[in-house]
């Protein structure tokens, strides 16, 4: 997997679903408009700000709340290349996987990046960089299984492979 | 190890003898459930699999509740998605307005979820199903989609959280103070990836409507599940509701909890969360001087006959306050039904109350009772995040039905008893 690499857009503890999109965008599935709409509750410019590879760090219990995989894909499709956080929410968690947004928990990481930090990811091996500050840190690797999946393209990839198809 | 009603679900599902925390596994589901929203994502996830029908026509549930009857051009296009692909696939429960319902009020109501039965769902809300004894949990679309094709999914088991109940709640005390006082005490992520095992002689004292309720919020605690005992009050409701046969699971006696907490039911007052977190409770009796613009009843937490009752008790002869909008959504046709039946919907409607076929838009922002920019929101749902409701200037106060409807004639946040007392 490529390395991610972007300015940093930091946010904190518990950014629900609401939050990273609204309830009263659910009334459309393409993910490209979905984006323009992506953390709109907490920060209105955010769309227009992040560019294309742009990193977006929370603290804890990240994407909280409902279940809708429009959050995610909203981060997705707007370009941004990684999400850390100090922990996500379980359902949040297993959306990114499912879609193929790389997510990576790593509490030092999300407490030691300020806004506008240059950060790279390193996903094979989890070492996320913070270029501005030369600081190193550790995110915890994802379990085998998990590589799996997204190795395999995500989720539906999977399936079909057990399907046979 | 001793394993909890949740690994001991999980782990027949997936054809084991046991299971353990952290393991993953592959199991089999019993109900793959949707909504507008997430089956209109799903579909083209689902088409993606290669899947030509789904895995079993009576398992597949459809539920057009959220953005339903439609409420504008998109939603409009949502819906005919789903309709078109429940009627391709020839399922057996398609529930479409007019039969429609809130989902987590309508498929215990159905009979169509059961004790022991593995459940995913797309909606997070899912984890309702935990109060009659089954594994439930909310996923995305992909996960959805992926259920409906194959009748399976993977799943990471649960460490267990064992809550444990005693005492016998007060009056105007139920399920969402029990719940709510619960998220308040151990936070929005005080059950992250864990299993919520109810458990203790409280239980028996809670209503089949307060266990929905309370499972209902699990999510607010970060939980994948909640789970109640099937017991007398259990079996009771599964004999009116539930006609196909079933199996409980109870926890072995040394099964593990990574922890314990303890609520004596007696020791709850009504509770309020303010704004902006379900965690951020307040005994009614501390909420202070709290204006409303707007108070809802209704929705997967608190549209139930039980919840319809309660308010309909207080707001019986009275009018509700000059400056308020008060909205009532019984959850499914048949509660609506037996609300007309019992005379509600008149002492609703007399108090001056909107009363409106089930819909799920007002909980989440969507449509019927969207929030202006300055605009307070006493409300019997489950989220009070900013701009659930409408406007992110807008504020959520969640509480229960008895305290939403006596704050509806005080026109401010009220105790029922105060009401009882003629102070308001």
């Amino acid at each position: 997997m490529q390395n991610a690499r972007g300015k940093a857009f930091v946010f904190g503890d518990d950014v629900n679903t609401d939050v990273i999109l609204p309830g009263k965008y659910l009334n459309v599935t393409d993910p490209q408009e979905l984006a323009l709409h992506c953390m709109e509750s907490a920060d209105p410019g955010f769309a227009k700000k992040a560019a294309p590879g742009d990193i977006l760090v929370a603290r804890k219990n990240f994407g909280c709340g409902s279940s809708r995989e429009h959050a995610p894909l909203s981060i997705k499709y707007l370009g941004i290349s990684c999400v850390i956080a100090s922990t996500f929410a379980r359902i949040f968690f297993r959306n990114a996987l499912n879609i193929g947004l790389p997510i990576l928990e790593c509490d030092e990481a999300a407490r030691g990046i300020r806004p506008g930090d240059e950060v790279e990811v390193d996903f094979d091996s989890g070492r996320i960089t913070n270029v501005t500050l030369g600081q190193t840190f550790q995110a915890a690797p994802l379990p085998p299984f998990m590589q799996n999946l997204i190795a395999s393209g995500g989720l539906v990839s999977y399936a079909r492979k057990n399907m046979g198809k | 190890m001793g394993m909890t009603v949740t690994q001991k679900i999980l782990a027949a599902h997936a054809g084991l003898e046991t299971v353990a925390p952290g393991q993953l596994i592959e199991a089999r589901l019993d109900v793959v459930m949707g909504n507008d929203i997430t089956i209109a994502l799903a579909v083209p996830e689902f088409r993606r699999t290669g899947a030509e029908k789904v895995f079993d026509k009576n398992k597949v549930i459809v539920v057009l509740d959220h953005f339903a009857p439609n409420k504008d051009i998109k939603a409009a296009m949502q819906c005919k998605v789903c309709r078109d692909f429940a009627r391709e696939n020839e399922l057996t429960h398609f529930f479409d307005v007019g039969r429609m319902g809130i989902e987590h009020a309508l498929l215990p109501e159905q009979g169509l979820v059961a004790p022991g039965q593995a459940i995913i769902g797309g909606d997070s809300h899912t984890c309702t199903y935990g109060a009659l004894g089954a594994f439930s949990t909310g996923v995305g679309s992909t996960d959805l989609a992926v259920g409906m094709a194959t009748g399976e999914n993977w799943f990471k088991v649960p460490a267990a959280m064992q809550i444990r109940l005693t005492g016998k709640p007060g009056p105007w005390v139920c399920g969402k103070d029990v719940m709510l006082h619960l998220i308040g005490h151990i936070g929005v992520d005080g059950a992250l990836y864990r299993s919520m095992e109810f458990t203790g002689g409280g239980v028996a004292q809670l209503s089949m409507d307060d266990r929905f309720t309370i499972a209902n919020m699990a999510i607010e605690a970060g939980a994948k599940n909640a789970v109640f005992p099937v017991d007398d009050v259990c079996r009771t409701s599964l004999a009116k509701h539930c006609r196909t046969p079933w199996t409980s699971f109870e926890a072995d006696p040394d099964a593990v909890y990574e922890n314990t907490v303890e609520i004596d039911l007696s020791a709850v007052r009504p509770t309020v969360a303010f704004p902006h977190l379900p965690s951020n409770t307040r005994a009614i009796d501390d909420v202070g001087d709290v204006p409303l613009d707007q108070v809802f009843i209704g929705s997967c937490t608190n549209g139930r006959m039980e919840d319809m009752a309660m308010a309909a008790r207080i707001l019986k002869g009275r009018k509700v306050h000059p400056r308020l909008r008060v909205l009532v959504i019984p959850a499914t046709p048949s509660i609506y039904l037996e609300c007309l039946e019992k005379g509600y919907i008149r002492i609703f409607m007399e108090a001056g109350c909107a009363v409106s076929t089930p819909t799920c838009g007002a909980c989440l922002g969507g449509h019927m009772g969207i929030l202006a920019a300055g605009e307070r929101c006493l409300s019997t749902t489950n989220r009070n995040f900013v701009g659930r409701m409408g406007h992110t200037d807008s504020e959520v106060y969640l509480c229960s039905p008895a305290v939403a409807a006596a704050s509806a004639i005080a026109g401010r946040i009220v105790s029922p008893e105060t009401l009882e007392q003629g102070e308001a």
